[in-house]
């Protein structure tokens, strides 16, 4: 696999988000405001990057048995790294992450990425895997962020978007997070159906008299914990 | 600590800030063991039960060893590690009480024990134990009846969350039938559905300060 294509998975095709639906509640919790999702962003993509190199460079010293709560404790250190840092720097981010900042440790993105590739490919590759997949969530967090915001308080990063609009409060409240995440998976679906069905025809198109695309997978109704 | 802060703690947990609905914990078991309303019965009884014990483990955990004045002394080091001990604690305490259910109630095991090793990374159990310490205890000092209200809270946590795990199995359970348009259908759905619950919770949110 090429760098180039490590880098890129985490951003679009294999998004932690919205294609693997892991760490779904800091990115409702955390996407209020831009302000917060970029923390929280920042928070993640070093706890990740860290934990991946870590993870990939002891991986033969680490027995199979004792493997997760060893990238438990990895996590966790990198998380405290984290909290301190922001607590002494940055007090105000510190207080608005709130309890969602040690709850990096149990994110299931960090440990799925260390037990799914950390654990098995090279430093290099880990460290490009873990800013891949730390931009694909923060991607999708600031998205959640920019509409959430812009519809629910009328500002993005705090500055007036559009003088006399009445923002809808229900956006920035828990059940517009909600709603939010909900309408933009089905859009990112309804675009995969189609291109799907796109890819198809040209496919039948293109070998006419030979036996159409034999297997059609159902992308939809996917329900991976 | 009398009856009525009690009563508050409780109110204030399970509905006011549910953990799925306010406070957005748990999404995934919310997510995935909600298919059938007996699993989610399981599932939250097993994060009932875990709950209420981390709270009992990790407040004594802080108060004596954690907290800036924490009755042992010459550990200062170790203060940092809060989330690092706490997380290690309670992955042993899950695995502890499965060893335990297996040995004295085989029943008990037979209905709790395939929900026991996913709780160990559920956020949900590290975020009450964290929010028990945010909670009750100011400057690192416990406020009075500090110790009973976080067992409350973690016992209220796991109420709270069965109730929404019921709630959206109930619903799940008829949605199998309904004509979903087929770029909502699965996780998307179910979010909607979170959607409207949870401003239906949004109602009780004027029910204490």
């Amino acid at each position: 696999m090429s760098k180039w294509r490590i880098l890129k998975g985490g951003f679009f095709k294999d998004n932690p988000v919205f294609v693997v639906n892991l760490g779904l509640c800091p990115t409702l919790a955390m996407s209020a405001s831009l302000d917060n999702a970029f923390g929280m962003s920042l928070a993640l993509i070093f706890v990740l990057v860290g934990s991946n190199v870590i993870v990939s460079a002891i991986r033969k010293a680490v027995p199979k048995r004792v493997r997760i709560p060893c990238y438990i404790v990895v996590i966790a250190t990198f998380v405290t790294v984290v909290e301190l840092f922001l607590a002494a720097y940055q007090p105000g981010l510190y207080r608005s992450l709130g309890i969602f900042l040690p709850l990096i440790v149990v994110n299931c993105i960090v440990l799925y990425r260390a037990e799914v590739f950390a654990s098995k490919n090279s430093v290099l590759d880990s460290f490009l895997d873990g800013i891949g997949m730390g931009g694909g969530f923060a991607l999708a967090l600031l998205l959640l962020a920019f509409i959430r915001e812009s519809l629910g308080k009328g500002t993005l990063w705090g500055y007036k978007l559009i003088p006399g609009f009445e923002p809808a409060v229900i956006m920035i409240l828990p059940p517009g997070a909600f709603l939010t995440i909900a309408l933009l998976m089905g859009f990112f679906n309804w675009r995969k159906g189609r291109k799907k069905a796109a890819g198809q025809r040209r496919a039948r198109k293109s070998n006419r008299g030979e036996p159409g695309p034999a297997t059609e997978t159902n992308t939809n109704g996917r329900d991976r914990n | 600590m009398d009856l009525g802060s009690i009563f508050a703690i409780l109110i204030g947990v399970i509905l006011v800030n549910n953990f799925v609905f306010a406070r957005f914990l748990g999404l995934c078991p919310y997510l995935g063991v909600t298919r059938e309303t007996s699993s989610a019965i399981g599932m939250g009884m097993a994060v009932i039960f875990v709950m209420t014990m981390a709270s009992i483990v990790t407040w004594p955990l802080y108060r004596y060893f954690l907290a800036p004045d924490a009755v042992v002394k010459g550990l200062e080091l170790a203060r940092i590690l809060r989330t690092t001990s706490f997380i290690l604690v309670i992955a042993s305490l899950v695995q502890f009480i499965e060893m335990l259910l297996q040995k004295v109630n085989p029943a008990l095991y037979k209905a709790l024990g395939i929900y026991l090793p996913i709780i160990t990374t559920n956020c949900t159990i590290l975020g009450v134990a964290v929010l028990n310490i945010d909670t009750f205890f100011k400057d690192g000092k416990p406020v009075p009846g500090s110790y009973l209200g976080s067992i409350v809270q973690g016992f209220g946590a796991g109420l709270g969350f069965t109730l929404a795990m019921i709630l959206m199995s109930s619903v799940r359970e008829r949605l199998e039938m309904a004509n979903i348009p087929k770029p909502l259908q699965g996780i998307p759905i179910a979010f909607i559905n979170a959607c409207l619950m949870s401003m239906g919770f949004l109602g009780f949110s004027g029910l204490i300060k």
